[in-house]
């Protein structure tokens, strides 16, 4: 630069720029700034040493680390059951669940991983205090579909309900209005005998017409006093205790579209000791039997 | 050499091209081997296109935005797998174009939501998601399930895919309407030869209404597949790393 314009003010050089009198001064960039910025490049040369880098022809660098994420989870997961390996074994050579209850360590680790895994999994559905929401079980009651022991609930899990587990059971409330298999008179009837029996209403004359076809229609699931059968998963109709509701609306809507609730198997996705853990988790929410 | 420096950068043009082949530079490195590289996607069995229900599902998927709030991909970090499942292969989104990885979960990651929850939950959720998850903040799309499922483009759909890679067959194409009608009617005549064009389709009504099919039914249809089409019982990672 043969040219150079300094500035007198601060005896810096210009660049030449002039917008109406004012110039722009040519300071050299910091020497802290240039100094970090040599040192980034350096440092990028030691990356490549280390690190995965440069791609080629049939591979790329794998640099002298060998650095993988997926190797590290591996081991990290490899670690984490290492960890925990002295507890499961234990779970899972329980001679039974309800021995697992009554070994307080064992217990206390089945419950730690239950609530865990239970809120990763169940509470979606089941809500987060195992409550329920309408059409999806409360799991804090003594009201059970499929049966609340302790292995009752491991094989609902296992298997799930109506799912896509060749063991599951696809038992399900038919459709009896939009089948046409009753008439509409016929549920309106039946609605109030189930109203009747579950202590909601007084016995009206139509209840009491009803209690033949309630016999001849339900009764095969539902059991002839309405109790339920747990081995085909029918609700007892006499506890007021409602999964979907049990207001004559909704009573009828069940008569008239069926009903068919979806569990998912889980035996997929979680494995044996998870499904123990969760098992004992919910055996203990309430209304484990 | 600065003063060449200041050379380049007093000449506009020269500036753009030399910004131009070193970015090129940059590319070519960077983008490029991912094409030719057999490491970029492992070997797996299993994953196959999707099929023509689910992948006007994925079509709904991207047109609402859903990977805005979810991701489909789980890293490889002990704390996802212990919650998500196996961390997510590249052989696992080959045939997304584009892939719906995501950058932000304010919902859960998806990749391996399919078989998690059943249809009438999905329905219920989409529909009004508070009902089921009362801390949730997913807007509700209950118009889904109203909205018939308009697929006079899916032939088109697949060809579109075929045309940047996915192994969509001839067959494949002809009979994408059909396939997606049978993928809602467990009673098809088409039944065996949809399940042998997509092995681990599933074939039932997924939104629980029988008389038209909804964009609900493809929506839940594509979120009962995801992650399912890898075992993960016979997969060994290690082994195929390349």
């Amino acid at each position: 630069m043969s040219d150079k314009d300094i500035d007198e003010h601060s005896g810096v050089d210009t660049t030449g720029h002039e917008w109406d009198g004012i110039k722009e001064l040519n300071n050299p960039l910091p020497r802290w700034w240039v100094i970090v910025f040599y040192i980034t490049i350096i440092w990028s040369v030691v990356y490549w040493v280390l690190m995965p880098s440069w791609p080629g022809i049939t591979g790329y660098l794998k640099g002298t680390r060998n650095h993988s994420e997926r190797e590290n989870v591996t081991v990290q997961m490899a670690a984490l059951d290492a960890e925990r390996a002295e507890s499961t074994q234990r779970l899972i050579a329980a001679p039974s669940l309800e021995a697992i209850e009554s070994d307080p360590a064992l217990h206390q680790f089945a419950m730690a991983a239950g609530a865990s895994l239970f809120g990763d999994n169940c509470a979606t559905c089941h809500g987060a205090g195992g409550q329920g929401f309408k059409g999806y079980p409360n799991l804090n009651d003594d009201a059970w579909l499929w049966g609340g022991s302790l292995d009752q609930i491991k094989h609902t899990i296992t298997v799930g309900r109506r799912s896509l587990h060749p063991e599951t059971t696809n038992t399900l409330m038919m459709a009896y209005g939009r089948d046409g298999l009753l008439t509409r008179d016929q549920i309106n009837d039946l609605v109030d005998y189930v109203s009747f029996i579950s202590g909601q209403a007084e016995e009206t004359e139509a209840a009491t017409r009803a209690a033949p076809l309630f016999a001849s229609q339900c009764a095969s699931c539902h059991g002839a006093d309405g109790t339920g059968d747990q081995i085909q998963g029918a609700p007892n109709l006499t506890d007021a205790i409602w999964l979907f509701g049990g207001d004559r609306a909704t009573l009828y809507e069940t008569l008239w579209n069926g009903r068919a609730g979806v569990m998912p198997a889980w035996d997929e996705r979680l494995s044996e000791e998870e499904i123990i853990a969760l098992s004992v988790y919910v055996h203990s929410l309430g209304g484990g039997e | 050499m600065l003063g060449k420096h200041e050379f380049l950068e007093k000449h506009g043009l020269l500036l753009t091209v030399g910004i131009l082949v070193v970015v090129a530079i940059g590319g070519a490195v960077e983008i490029a081997p991912l094409f030719y590289l057999e490491s970029t996607v492992e070997e797996v069995d299993g994953v196959r296109p999707y099929s023509p229900l689910e992948l006007a599902g994925r079509n709904v998927y991207v047109r609402e935005g859903c990977y805005v709030c979810h991701s489909q991909q789980i890293r490889p970090l002990r704390d996802e797998v212990e919650r998500y499942g196996h961390y997510s292969l590249a052989a696992e989104s080959m045939y997304d174009h584009p892939f719906q990885w995501g950058s932000k979960r304010t919902g859960p990651d998806l990749a391996r939501v399919g078989g998690k929850y059943s249809d009438e939950w999905h329905r219920q959720h989409m529909v009004s998601p508070r009902s089921l998850v009362p801390e949730s903040i997913m807007p509700p799309y209950a118009f889904l399930e109203k909205r018939e499922l308009d697929y006079s483009q899916v032939e088109a759909w697949l060809k579109a895919n075929r045309a940047v890679g996915v192994p969509y067959t001839d067959e494949m194409i002809e009979n994408a309407a059909l396939d997606l009608r049978t993928q809602v009617d467990p009673f098809s005549d088409n039944y065996d030869a949809f399940v042998a064009r997509y092995p681990k389709a599933q074939i039932r009504n997924f939104d629980g209404n029988d008389r038209q099919i909804t964009e609900m039914d493809a929506l839940i249809a594509y979120m009962q597949m995801l992650g399912t089409l890898v075992d993960f019982d016979t997969y060994e990672a290690e082994e195929n790393y390349r």
